[in-house]
Protein backbone atom coordinates (compact mmCIF):
# COMPACT_ATOMS: atom_id res chain seq x y z
CA UNK A 1 0.00 0.00 0.00
CA UNK A 2 2.79 2.37 0.97
CA UNK A 3 4.68 1.45 -2.21
CA UNK A 4 1.60 2.33 -4.27
CA UNK A 5 1.30 5.87 -2.89
CA UNK A 6 5.00 6.47 -3.54
CA UNK A 7 4.57 5.47 -7.17
CA UNK A 8 1.60 7.80 -7.42
CA UNK A 9 3.69 10.78 -6.28
CA UNK A 10 6.42 10.06 -8.82
CA UNK A 11 3.77 9.62 -11.50
CA UNK A 12 2.12 12.94 -10.65
CA UNK A 13 5.49 14.64 -11.13
CA UNK A 14 5.97 12.92 -14.48
CA UNK A 15 2.48 13.97 -15.57
CA UNK A 16 3.01 17.60 -14.54
CA UNK A 17 6.26 17.64 -16.54
CA UNK A 18 4.43 17.02 -19.84
CA UNK A 19 3.94 20.72 -20.71
CA UNK A 20 7.59 21.37 -19.78
CA UNK A 21 8.70 18.52 -22.02
CA UNK A 22 6.68 19.93 -24.92
CA UNK A 23 8.63 23.14 -24.50
CA UNK A 24 12.02 21.56 -23.83
CA UNK A 25 12.08 19.30 -26.89
CA UNK A 26 12.22 22.05 -29.55
CA UNK A 27 14.60 24.19 -27.50
CA UNK A 28 16.83 21.17 -26.85
CA UNK A 29 16.75 20.50 -30.60
CA UNK A 30 17.64 24.13 -31.28
CA UNK A 31 20.54 23.85 -28.83
CA UNK A 32 21.83 20.71 -30.55
CA UNK A 33 21.56 22.34 -33.98
CA UNK A 34 23.28 25.54 -32.84
CA UNK A 35 26.12 23.74 -31.05
CA UNK A 36 26.69 21.57 -34.11
CA UNK A 37 26.66 24.58 -36.46
CA UNK A 38 29.25 26.29 -34.26
CA UNK A 39 31.58 23.35 -34.50
CA UNK A 40 31.24 22.19 -30.89
CA UNK A 41 32.06 18.45 -30.74
CA UNK A 42 28.84 16.48 -30.23
CA UNK A 43 30.04 14.79 -27.04
CA UNK A 44 30.64 18.24 -25.50
CA UNK A 45 27.06 19.38 -26.26
CA UNK A 46 25.69 16.11 -24.86
CA UNK A 47 27.82 16.51 -21.72
CA UNK A 48 26.50 20.06 -21.33
CA UNK A 49 22.86 18.94 -21.37
CA UNK A 50 23.68 16.05 -19.03
CA UNK A 51 25.56 17.92 -16.29
CA UNK A 52 24.65 21.61 -16.71
CA UNK A 53 20.94 21.28 -17.63
CA UNK A 54 20.34 25.02 -18.04
CA UNK A 55 19.15 26.27 -21.41
CA UNK A 56 20.30 29.88 -21.34
CA UNK A 57 23.74 28.98 -19.94
CA UNK A 58 24.29 26.35 -22.59
CA UNK A 59 23.31 28.66 -25.46
CA UNK A 60 25.51 31.43 -24.13
CA UNK A 61 28.25 28.89 -23.39
CA UNK A 62 28.52 27.53 -26.94
CA UNK A 63 28.39 31.07 -28.33
CA UNK A 64 31.21 32.20 -26.08
CA UNK A 65 33.29 29.09 -26.84
CA UNK A 66 32.81 29.70 -30.57
CA UNK A 67 34.00 33.32 -30.38
CA UNK A 68 36.98 32.34 -28.23
CA UNK A 69 36.03 33.89 -24.88
CA UNK A 70 38.24 32.88 -21.93
CA UNK A 71 37.06 29.98 -19.75
CA UNK A 72 37.00 32.19 -16.67
CA UNK A 73 34.59 34.63 -18.30
CA UNK A 74 32.36 31.80 -19.50
CA UNK A 75 32.16 30.26 -16.01
CA UNK A 76 31.48 33.68 -14.44
CA UNK A 77 28.73 34.42 -16.98
CA UNK A 78 27.18 31.00 -16.30
CA UNK A 79 27.24 31.68 -12.55
CA UNK A 80 25.57 35.07 -12.94
CA UNK A 81 22.96 33.66 -15.32
CA UNK A 82 22.00 31.00 -12.79
CA UNK A 83 22.01 33.02 -9.58
CA UNK A 84 18.27 33.47 -10.01
CA UNK A 85 17.85 29.79 -9.16
CA UNK A 86 19.13 30.64 -5.68
CA UNK A 87 15.93 32.62 -5.17
CA UNK A 88 13.78 29.89 -6.66
CA UNK A 89 15.36 27.15 -4.52
CA UNK A 90 15.00 29.35 -1.44
CA UNK A 91 11.34 29.79 -2.19
CA UNK A 92 10.89 26.03 -2.76
CA UNK A 93 12.78 25.19 0.44
CA UNK A 94 9.91 26.79 2.37
CA UNK A 95 7.50 24.24 0.94
CA UNK A 96 9.43 21.01 0.59
CA UNK A 97 8.32 18.20 2.83
CA UNK A 98 11.65 17.37 4.46
CA UNK A 99 11.04 13.68 4.98
CA UNK A 100 13.78 12.39 2.69
CA UNK A 101 17.54 12.30 3.14
CA UNK A 102 19.75 15.25 2.26
CA UNK A 103 21.26 13.09 -0.45
CA UNK A 104 17.89 12.71 -2.15
CA UNK A 105 17.17 16.44 -1.77
CA UNK A 106 20.52 17.40 -3.28
CA UNK A 107 19.74 15.11 -6.21
CA UNK A 108 16.33 16.74 -6.73
CA UNK A 109 17.80 20.23 -6.51
CA UNK A 110 19.91 19.51 -9.60
CA UNK A 111 16.65 19.59 -11.58
CA UNK A 112 15.48 23.04 -10.47
CA UNK A 113 14.95 25.18 -13.57
CA UNK A 114 12.69 28.18 -14.28
CA UNK A 115 10.10 25.78 -15.64
CA UNK A 116 10.16 23.01 -13.01
CA UNK A 117 10.17 25.73 -10.34
CA UNK A 118 7.14 27.40 -11.92
CA UNK A 119 5.15 24.17 -12.06
CA UNK A 120 6.12 23.06 -8.54
CA UNK A 121 5.67 26.39 -6.80
CA UNK A 122 2.22 26.98 -8.28
CA UNK A 123 0.92 23.63 -7.02
CA UNK A 124 -1.93 24.23 -4.60
CA UNK A 125 -0.72 21.74 -1.99
CA UNK A 126 1.02 23.47 0.89
CA UNK A 127 3.79 20.87 1.12
CA UNK A 128 5.66 19.55 -1.91
CA UNK A 129 6.71 15.93 -1.70
CA UNK A 130 10.29 15.06 -2.73
CA UNK A 131 8.99 12.16 -4.85
CA UNK A 132 6.78 14.51 -6.84
CA UNK A 133 9.70 16.89 -7.37
CA UNK A 134 11.91 14.02 -8.47
CA UNK A 135 9.36 12.87 -11.07
CA UNK A 136 8.87 16.44 -12.29
CA UNK A 137 12.52 17.51 -12.47
CA UNK A 138 13.89 14.37 -14.04
CA UNK A 139 11.19 14.01 -16.67
CA UNK A 140 12.05 17.57 -17.74
CA UNK A 141 15.75 16.59 -17.66
CA UNK A 142 15.05 13.61 -19.89
CA UNK A 143 13.12 15.74 -22.42
CA UNK A 144 15.93 18.31 -22.53
CA UNK A 145 18.55 15.66 -23.19
CA UNK A 146 16.41 13.85 -25.74
CA UNK A 147 15.90 17.17 -27.54
CA UNK A 148 19.65 17.88 -27.56
CA UNK A 149 20.24 14.44 -29.01
CA UNK A 150 17.66 14.96 -31.78
CA UNK A 151 19.12 18.35 -32.56
CA UNK A 152 22.61 17.01 -32.99
CA UNK A 153 21.80 13.90 -34.97
CA UNK A 154 18.68 14.49 -37.05
CA UNK A 155 17.91 18.17 -36.89
CA UNK A 156 17.69 20.15 -40.09
CA UNK A 157 14.64 18.25 -41.37
CA UNK A 158 12.26 20.24 -39.11
CA UNK A 159 10.73 23.25 -40.97
CA UNK A 160 12.03 26.64 -39.77
CA UNK A 161 8.54 28.13 -39.17
CA UNK A 162 7.58 25.30 -36.86
CA UNK A 163 10.86 25.55 -34.97
CA UNK A 164 10.49 29.29 -34.44
CA UNK A 165 6.81 29.05 -33.47
CA UNK A 166 7.78 26.55 -30.80
CA UNK A 167 10.16 29.11 -29.30
CA UNK A 168 7.08 30.55 -27.63
CA UNK A 169 6.08 27.31 -25.90
CA UNK A 170 7.76 27.83 -22.52
CA UNK A 171 6.51 31.40 -22.30
CA UNK A 172 2.92 30.37 -22.96
CA UNK A 173 3.32 27.58 -20.42
CA UNK A 174 4.25 30.27 -17.88
CA UNK A 175 1.10 32.17 -18.91
CA UNK A 176 -0.95 29.02 -18.43
CA UNK A 177 0.42 28.62 -14.91
CA UNK A 178 0.27 32.26 -13.86
CA UNK A 179 -3.14 33.44 -15.11
CA UNK A 180 -5.27 31.12 -12.91
CA UNK A 181 -3.35 32.41 -9.86
CA UNK A 182 -3.92 35.99 -11.01
CA UNK A 183 -7.65 35.29 -11.32
CA UNK A 184 -7.79 33.92 -7.79
CA UNK A 185 -6.10 36.84 -6.04
CA UNK A 186 -5.89 40.57 -6.65
CA UNK A 187 -2.67 40.63 -4.56
CA UNK A 188 -1.02 38.30 -7.06
CA UNK A 189 -2.32 40.48 -9.91
CA UNK A 190 -0.75 43.56 -8.29
CA UNK A 191 2.58 41.81 -7.80
CA UNK A 192 2.56 40.58 -11.40
CA UNK A 193 1.87 44.10 -12.68
CA UNK A 194 4.64 45.55 -10.51
CA UNK A 195 7.07 42.89 -11.77
CA UNK A 196 6.14 43.47 -15.43
CA UNK A 197 6.66 47.19 -14.95
CA UNK A 198 10.10 46.69 -13.38
CA UNK A 199 11.35 44.13 -15.91
CA UNK A 200 10.11 46.27 -18.83
CA UNK A 201 11.84 49.34 -17.41
CA UNK A 202 15.09 47.43 -16.86
CA UNK A 203 14.88 46.06 -20.40
CA UNK A 204 13.96 49.19 -22.34
CA UNK A 205 15.05 52.29 -20.40
CA UNK A 206 18.44 53.16 -21.94
CA UNK A 207 20.28 53.85 -18.64
CA UNK A 208 19.71 50.21 -17.62
CA UNK A 209 21.12 48.82 -20.88
CA UNK A 210 24.15 47.35 -19.09
CA UNK A 211 22.01 44.98 -16.98
CA UNK A 212 21.89 41.44 -18.42
CA UNK A 213 18.71 39.33 -18.64
CA UNK A 214 19.79 37.12 -15.72
CA UNK A 215 20.14 40.15 -13.46
CA UNK A 216 16.88 41.68 -14.70
CA UNK A 217 15.06 38.56 -13.49
CA UNK A 218 16.88 38.60 -10.13
CA UNK A 219 16.34 42.33 -9.48
CA UNK A 220 12.71 42.22 -10.60
CA UNK A 221 11.94 39.17 -8.47
CA UNK A 222 13.51 40.62 -5.32
CA UNK A 223 12.06 44.11 -5.68
CA UNK A 224 8.54 42.99 -6.66
CA UNK A 225 8.38 40.33 -3.90
CA UNK A 226 9.65 42.88 -1.39
CA UNK A 227 7.03 45.42 -2.47
CA UNK A 228 4.48 42.63 -2.27
CA UNK A 229 5.42 41.60 1.27
CA UNK A 230 5.75 45.19 2.50
CA UNK A 231 2.87 47.02 0.84
CA UNK A 232 0.47 44.55 -0.76
CA UNK A 233 0.44 41.64 1.70
CA UNK A 234 -1.91 43.13 4.31
CA UNK A 235 -4.51 44.68 2.06
CA UNK A 236 -7.71 42.72 1.68
CA UNK A 237 -8.87 39.63 -0.24
CA UNK A 238 -8.08 35.93 0.21
CA UNK B 1 40.11 25.26 -27.21
CA UNK B 2 41.16 21.61 -26.95
CA UNK B 3 38.65 18.90 -26.16
CA UNK B 4 40.12 18.38 -22.68
CA UNK B 5 39.82 22.11 -21.94
CA UNK B 6 36.19 22.02 -23.11
CA UNK B 7 35.38 19.09 -20.82
CA UNK B 8 36.95 20.93 -17.89
CA UNK B 9 35.05 24.11 -18.79
CA UNK B 10 31.73 22.24 -18.95
CA UNK B 11 32.43 20.68 -15.53
CA UNK B 12 33.05 24.13 -14.02
CA UNK B 13 29.92 25.49 -15.70
CA UNK B 14 27.99 22.59 -14.18
CA UNK B 15 29.36 23.30 -10.69
CA UNK B 16 28.41 27.01 -10.73
CA UNK B 17 24.98 26.10 -12.09
CA UNK B 18 24.37 23.47 -9.43
CA UNK B 19 25.45 25.44 -6.34
CA UNK B 20 22.66 28.09 -6.40
CA UNK B 21 20.09 25.34 -7.05
CA UNK B 22 21.25 23.08 -4.25
CA UNK B 23 22.41 25.27 -1.33
CA UNK B 24 19.04 26.74 -0.25
CA UNK B 25 17.23 23.40 -0.45
CA UNK B 26 19.87 21.51 1.52
CA UNK B 27 20.72 24.29 4.00
CA UNK B 28 17.39 25.99 4.69
CA UNK B 29 15.92 22.69 5.83
CA UNK B 30 12.75 23.55 7.73
CA UNK B 31 13.83 27.11 8.44
CA UNK B 32 11.17 28.97 10.40
CA UNK B 33 11.16 32.45 8.94
CA UNK B 34 9.52 35.59 10.36
CA UNK B 35 6.15 36.51 8.87
CA UNK B 36 7.52 39.18 6.54
CA UNK B 37 10.08 36.84 4.94
CA UNK B 38 7.53 34.05 4.57
CA UNK B 39 5.35 36.49 2.62
CA UNK B 40 8.39 37.58 0.60
CA UNK B 41 9.23 34.00 -0.40
CA UNK B 42 5.61 33.20 -1.15
CA UNK B 43 5.51 36.02 -3.71
CA UNK B 44 8.71 34.99 -5.47
CA UNK B 45 6.99 32.53 -7.85
CA UNK B 46 4.63 35.20 -9.19
CA UNK B 47 7.26 37.92 -9.49
CA UNK B 48 9.77 35.54 -11.10
CA UNK B 49 7.19 34.20 -13.57
CA UNK B 50 6.04 37.67 -14.55
CA UNK B 51 9.62 38.77 -15.27
CA UNK B 52 10.34 35.53 -17.14
CA UNK B 53 7.29 36.07 -19.38
CA UNK B 54 7.56 39.75 -20.09
CA UNK B 55 9.22 41.21 -22.10
CA UNK B 56 11.04 37.99 -23.18
CA UNK B 57 7.96 36.50 -24.86
CA UNK B 58 7.75 39.16 -27.57
CA UNK B 59 11.20 38.16 -28.88
CA UNK B 60 10.56 34.41 -28.58
CA UNK B 61 9.61 33.61 -32.18
CA UNK B 62 11.86 36.05 -34.00
CA UNK B 63 8.77 38.01 -35.04
CA UNK B 64 7.05 40.33 -32.57
CA UNK B 65 3.58 40.07 -34.20
CA UNK B 66 3.43 36.29 -34.24
CA UNK B 67 4.75 36.15 -30.65
CA UNK B 68 2.18 38.68 -29.41
CA UNK B 69 -0.62 36.86 -31.23
CA UNK B 70 0.44 33.49 -29.78
CA UNK B 71 0.70 35.11 -26.35
CA UNK B 72 -2.82 36.57 -26.58
CA UNK B 73 -4.29 33.22 -27.67
CA UNK B 74 -2.74 31.48 -24.66
CA UNK B 75 -3.79 34.33 -22.37
CA UNK B 76 -7.41 33.83 -23.40
CA UNK B 77 -7.19 30.02 -23.06
CA UNK B 78 -5.55 30.37 -19.62
CA UNK B 79 -8.16 32.89 -18.53
CA UNK B 80 -10.84 30.26 -19.11
CA UNK B 81 -8.80 27.85 -16.96
CA UNK B 82 -8.06 25.36 -19.72
CA UNK B 83 -5.39 22.75 -19.08
CA UNK B 84 -1.79 23.98 -19.39
CA UNK B 85 -1.12 21.59 -22.28
CA UNK B 86 -4.00 23.16 -24.27
CA UNK B 87 -2.70 26.63 -23.39
CA UNK B 88 0.76 25.64 -24.69
CA UNK B 89 -0.52 24.17 -27.95
CA UNK B 90 -2.90 27.11 -28.43
CA UNK B 91 0.02 29.52 -28.12
CA UNK B 92 2.23 27.55 -30.53
CA UNK B 93 -0.55 27.18 -33.12
CA UNK B 94 -1.48 30.87 -32.74
CA UNK B 95 2.13 31.94 -33.32
CA UNK B 96 2.46 29.54 -36.26
CA UNK B 97 -0.74 30.78 -37.96
CA UNK B 98 0.27 34.41 -37.48
CA UNK B 99 3.69 33.62 -38.97
CA UNK B 100 2.02 32.03 -42.00
CA UNK B 101 -0.32 34.99 -42.54
CA UNK B 102 2.33 37.71 -42.27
Amino acid sequence: MKQLSFNKLYFEGIKDAIPISIGYLPIGIAFGVLAKSMGIPYEISILMSLIIFAGASQFVGVNLIAIGTSSFEIVLTTFILNLRHFLMSSSLSQRIDYTKSKKFLSLISFGVTDETFAVASLKEELKLSPEFLFGLNFTAFFAWNFGTFLGIFLAESIPKEIQSSMGISLYVMFIGLLIPAVRRSTKVLKIVLVAIFISSALTWVPVFKFISTGWIIIITTIVASFIGAKFIHGDGDE
Amino acid sequence: MSREEMVLLVIFMAIVTYIPRMLPIVLFKDAKLPHFWRAFFSYIPYAALASLIFPGIIYSTGNIYSAVFGGIVSLILAYYRLNVIIVVFGGIIGAYLAQMLI
